[in-house]
């Protein structure tokens, strides 16, 4: 979980964490995959618990997605790929990102906040809406944010009907 | 068209194909589930999941919704038909949690954790012939667990499990004595494996259920978990994301054993490591001298057997519908027709309950990228089981298993695996309609 109690003010806006959150959603929709892995720091984690276990301790529990920055890479070379069978050709998405809101800034800096989403993804006749909240960690890095967590419950109650998480939610 | 020429096998020629229409007939769907899954045993849950009095998961096996309990009375597990005596509503509405009682929402029955009804309001109102006693939860007819692995029949005649298992039984032995193995050697630093006052085992069910859907026929999946022909093509991706961590990808060789009733095992080398127990580069030179001293232990406790335990991997498949796969992280497979396009399937990890950290992380990113629907290698399973599923309304009939047919060693890349389900299935099927008829 990145709910934190300890949290102080910030002078990070929720302007700018919106900023932040509509690009990455444009980015993540033009597939532009590398321009996406640029918005991230290199202590990324992108975590998704499963729809049973959304308060998961990701050392000890099983998830759907626990990457870091490596495992992100390797995620952004796949979907690049013609060999990524489940999305390509690529299937079309839209992620839409609201209800956002400033937490705080805890005691590294990292500031946090959250959003709720939802994700529609098309393809054939796949009509996938992934729903669910986001929990964000960000860091300010020059004029610009970077992201450093995303943390993403789902939701449903389990994965079906969608067979996979094969996009970025 | 009839169930008997759904196979056409010409030996001679080895040939052997399924007609397509078992992929897609409504009727077929209803009887597979009448003449298959009413009539084999089939797996409900583990043990771990419930490790104290009242607690309870729900399931939904051979499209029943049942749920089992850990009984407050004698700790024993019992697994309930999920509907109240009454007027049918469920009566466990939730996936997991611990209970004194369960009580019908609708109107009020309760019962105890051993399917007893202790209370019904206004049971007066019934007349005095209603006996409470005739109105507890109803068992499913029958219920076995195997070294924590637990399983229900709806058919009272069929053979006890550990004769349905046949072969299949001395793998799960295996599994779980190389288990024990490792759940006494981390004891002697940190405790070791799981326990309460009623159940105590070496490996426990992780908290976290990958819960997902596929829009095509069970069989599919079925034949896609034991089938190593596709590895290379499917998952190129998964392979490049390997190569690209400095893994040794070369790759896998192994046999394939056909165990009875259905059931058999691909067993086969992995340059990866093993958290039971093979050291490899991505457990890091800390873990190294402590996996290469569980393995030694399991192979001195084991001999021969210990040794295949710790250095290769397995996936063994217990038909019609649960695969044990036991490769770079040990997991649950559970394939649940719900219609002849469409499946479920719940995979749940088994692992020690206390374990090493580094061990634990490599566990969880190995079957997490590989085996996770949101990994780098399953989205790739279910886009060629749907893709196939739309194949098959294309006209053309028949979907060829010759592979290997010649084979004299059973390569884990065959499909006489695929062609012994088959016919596993196809035989219950006939069977089913000389009963009927």
């Amino acid at each position: 979980m990145l709910e934190r109690l300890d949290l102080r003010p910030t002078d990070v806006t929720r302007s700018e964490l919106e900023d932040l959150l509509y690009n990455e959603a444009y980015l993540l929709d033009e597939w532009r995959m590398e321009d996406w892995l640029a918005l991230w720091a290199e202590d990324a984690e992108y975590v998704v618990p499963t729809n049973d276990n959304p308060h998961a301790d990701p050392e000890n529990d099983l998830m759907y997605i626990n990457h870091d920055y490596r495992l992100l890479k390797g995620l952004v070379v796949r979907l690049m790929s013609v060999h990524a069978h489940r999305e390509y050709p690529w299937s079309k998405t839209r992620h839409f990102v609201s209800n956002v809101r400033v937490l705080g800034e805890d005691a590294a800096g990292v500031v946090h906040g959250d959003a709720a989403f939802q994700v529609w993804r098309f393809r054939n006749k796949d009509r996938d809406c992934y729903v669910g909240r986001y929990e964000v960690k960000v860091r300010r890095d020059g004029p610009d944010l970077k992201l450093v967590g995303k943390w993403i419950t789902l939701d449903p109650w389990t994965l079906a009907p969608y067979g996979a998480v094969s996009i970025v939610l | 068209m009839d169930l008997a020429d759904l196979i056409v096998e010409r030996e001679e020629e080895g040939y052997f194909a399924y007609h397509r229409s078992a992929l897609t007939s409504d009727a077929i769907h209803r009887a597979e589930i009448e003449r298959i899954f009413n009539r084999s045993w089939l797996y409900v849950g583990h043990e771990s999941e419930v490790p104290e009095r009242g607690d309870f998961a729900r399931r939904t096996v051979g499209k029943r919704p049942l749920f089992f309990v850990r009984s407050r009375s004698d700790g024993e597990v019992k697994v309930f038909a999920n509907s109240c005596t009454h007027r049918g509503a469920t009566i466990c509405r939730r996936d997991r949690g611990n209970a004194k009682t369960f009580q019908c929402f609708y109107h009020a029955w309760t019962f105890d954790s051993d399917g007893a009804l202790i209370g019904v309001p206004d049971e007066e109102c019934f007349g005095p012939m209603f006996d409470k006693s005739k109105f507890g939860l109803v068992e499913v007819p029958r219920m076995e667990s195997y070294r924590g692995l637990i399983f229900v029949s709806f058919d009272r005649e069929i053979e006890d499990l550990v004769d349905y298992l046949a072969g299949a039984r001395a793998y799960i032995d295996s599994m779980m004595d190389a288990a024990e193995v490792a759940a006494a050697f981390s004891a002697n630093g940190n405790g070791g494996g799981a326990a309460s006052d009623s159940w105590s085992g070496p490996l426990a069910v992780l908290r976290g259920t990958h819960e997902y859907g596929i829009k095509a026929n069970w069989k599919l999946l079925v034949e896609n978990s034991f089938d190593g022909y596709h590895l290379g093509p499917t998952h190129a991706t998964y392979f490049q994301f390997l190569k690209d961590q400095n893994v040794d990808v070369s790759p896998s060789t192994g046999t394939m054993k056909l165990l009875g009733n259905g059931h058999a095992v691909i067993e086969y080398s992995g340059s990866w490591g093993r958290p039971i127990a093979r050291w490899a580069e991505q457990f890091g030179e800390a873990s190294r001298s402590q996996l290469e001293a569980l393995r030694e232990r399991i192979i001195g406790e084991l001999g021969d057997t210990g040794y295949r335990m710790a250095e290769l991997n397995r996936n063994l498949f217990i038909y019609p519908n649960l695969f044990v796969m036991d490769n770079n992280a040990t997991a649950l497979r559970v394939i649940q027709p719900t219609a002849a396009d469409y499946m479920d399937v719940a995979q749940y990890e088994l692992a020690p309950p206390t374990e090493d950290p580094t061990v634990r992380k490599v566990r969880l990113e190995s079957y997490v990228t590989f085996a996770g629907p949101g990994g780098l290698a399953t989205p790739d399973d279910v886009e060629a089981l749907e893709s196939c599923q739309q194949g098959a309304a294309s006209g053309v009939e028949w979907s060829l298993l010759s592979r290997g047919y010649f084979s004299e060693e059973p390569p884990m890349s065959g499909e006489l695996q695929m062609r012994t389900f088959w016919r596993r299935w196809q035989e219950q099927l006939l069977a089913g309609e000389l009963v009927a008829s």
